[in-house]
């Protein structure tokens, strides 16, 4: 008897871990992640009303109760599985924007780079600010931000961190609404494009205001 | 007309058998007036002789319908996958590069072998069980107004151009790209097809499947026929989403 998953030496696709695990990384992308971003630059745009509300609102934040299981279940172990699965998937691709220069293309193109430069500068942005606080090296306030932007190539890092994250974000946005079947249409998937352009523009100019607040 | 000596420049990408490395290949031919690829292909097969004036092998193209309705001619045109019996001469600009479409093997010249795309339209059943043991009679009507709808759905010829345009679709993944998930979407709306719609909607959420689009959205840009591809997959995303959560907590409407 042949088996009943075959059809002509041709088997069936089937195991969905790959499915899952590509949900997971979409879903994780938006909830936690995106969310936490948004309280974090918005947190962050405290700067613009001067050294103590930034103080006071960063204090807060450091201080919430069981803040460190908040950061590992929220932060650290989503963003992990998302830059991990994400690095693979950017380097599955073969991009080709040249040939097939297209809006959503390029846009595909753009998510992967924006991508592969967050792990970079998450990477050390966490070490720079976080980890330096978790080992005492330093505090969390507004001077270590003031220290850190004052170098005009670390500011011009800094910039680009966080368009590349709120690009990021709000593409993903897009790209989460397509992937879960909200946005089936060519009209809901355009109208999608204009929201998640205004949550980019919102988002970078909450961004970028704060870090000019510390120069 | 004055132009008595005008001509077109073609540059060929070649290769004699799968596992042998590419060469080019430039020839130059007298113009005709509205001339397409495929007529060009002929005049250098009627006279195989390149422009250093040196006689070769006549390129080897496939091709079956001439009128963009099987799918056979399709190959790398400037740049771009398309079908070369609608590429007209006279809209392209010279030199005019062809290349085979690499996303596939290549089995000779421009001819590549599409079976990956036949293999995948059995690995996702898009087809619509309809044997039994006895006479099964008619099937459910279908709305004639979702025939039409269908009918769009159907208009895929497996050309492979969209495969070809799509980033995902390589040799680092298993993405079957979206001429078979589209075809999934015809065979779940099709009355009777809808009967075995929760086994084509597991397979596409097996892997190499689904979840492999990164929409790029290529497929719908490039797609020949005009198959709103990037709509079929966003639907299918909405019916596997569904199809997901009855998998894991259970219901009774798996088959409806």
């Amino acid at each position: 008897m042949l088996p009943t998953n075959v059809l002509r030496g041709v088997k069936f696709l089937d195991n969905n871990r790959e499915f899952l695990m590509r949900r997971l990384h979409s879903l994780l992308g938006v909830i936690p992640i995106g969310l936490f971003l948004t309280q974090h630059l918005i947190v962050n745009h405290f700067a613009t009303q001067g050294v103590e509300a930034f103080n006071q609102a960063a204090h807060f934040m450091a201080n919430l109760p069981f803040v460190i299981f908040l950061e590992i279940f929220v932060i650290y172990l989503p963003l992990m599985y998302h830059a991990f699965y994400g690095l693979y998937i950017a380097f599955t691709a073969k991009n080709n924007p040249g040939h097939y220069s297209y809006m959503r293309n390029i846009l595909f193109v753009a998510q992967r780079y924006t991508g592969i430069f967050l792990v970079v500068f998450i990477a050390w942005h966490v070490f720079e600010t976080r980890f330096q606080v978790a080992i005492g090296a330093a505090e969390a306030d507004f001077n270590m931000m003031e220290n850190i932007l004052s170098n005009p190539f670390m500011f011009a890092f800094y910039v680009l961190g966080v368009l590349s994250a709120t690009f990021h974000l709000a593409n993903g946005l897009w790209s989460f609404f397509v992937t879960w079947g909200i946005t089936v249409s060519e009209k809901a998937q355009r109208y999608s494009t204009y929201f998640t352009l205004l949550v980019f523009i919102v988002l970078s100019i909450i961004g970028i205001r704060a870090l000019f607040a510390f120069v | 007309m004055g132009e008595a000596a005008k001509t077109v420049i073609f540059e060929i990408e070649r290769q004699n058998s799968t596992d042998e490395s590419s060469y080019w290949e430039k020839f130059e031919l007298p113009y005709r007036a509205n001339m397409n690829v495929i007529s060009a292909l002929m005049e250098i097969r009627r006279n195989p002789v390149n422009i250093e004036g040196k006689k070769t092998t006549p390129v080897n193209w496939d091709m079956n319908c001439l009128e963009e309705v099987c799918g056979a001619c399709s190959m790398v045109i400037n740049g771009k996958a398309r079908q070369s019996c609608t590429a007209l001469v006279d809209q392209l600009e010279q030199p005019i590069r062809l290349q085979p479409m690499r996303t596939f093997p290549v089995v000779r010249d421009l001819i590549v072998d599409r079976s990956r795309m036949f293999d995948s339209l059995k690995k996702v059943k898009a087809w619509v069980p309809i044997d039994g043991t006895h006479d099964l009679g008619e099937g459910p009507r279908m709305p004639e107004r979702k025939r039409q709808w269908a009918y769009e759905l159907s208009k895929c010829m497996t050309c492979g151009v969209c495969l070809e345009a799509c980033p995902n679709v390589n040799e680092k993944s298993d993405f079957i790209g979206a001429a078979p998930l589209s075809q999934v979407r015809l065979m779940n709306a099709h009355p009777t097809g809808a009967m075995n719609r929760d086994e084509r909607l597991n397979a596409i959420m097996g892997e190499g499947g689904l979840a492999d689009c990164g929409n790029s959205q290529n497929c719908v840009e490039s797609c020949p026929k005009g198959i709103p591809l990037t709509t079929s997959i966003a639907a299918l995303n909405r019916d596997v989403s569904i199809q997901m959560f009855r998998n894991f907590f259970g219901s009774d409407h798996m088959v409806d």
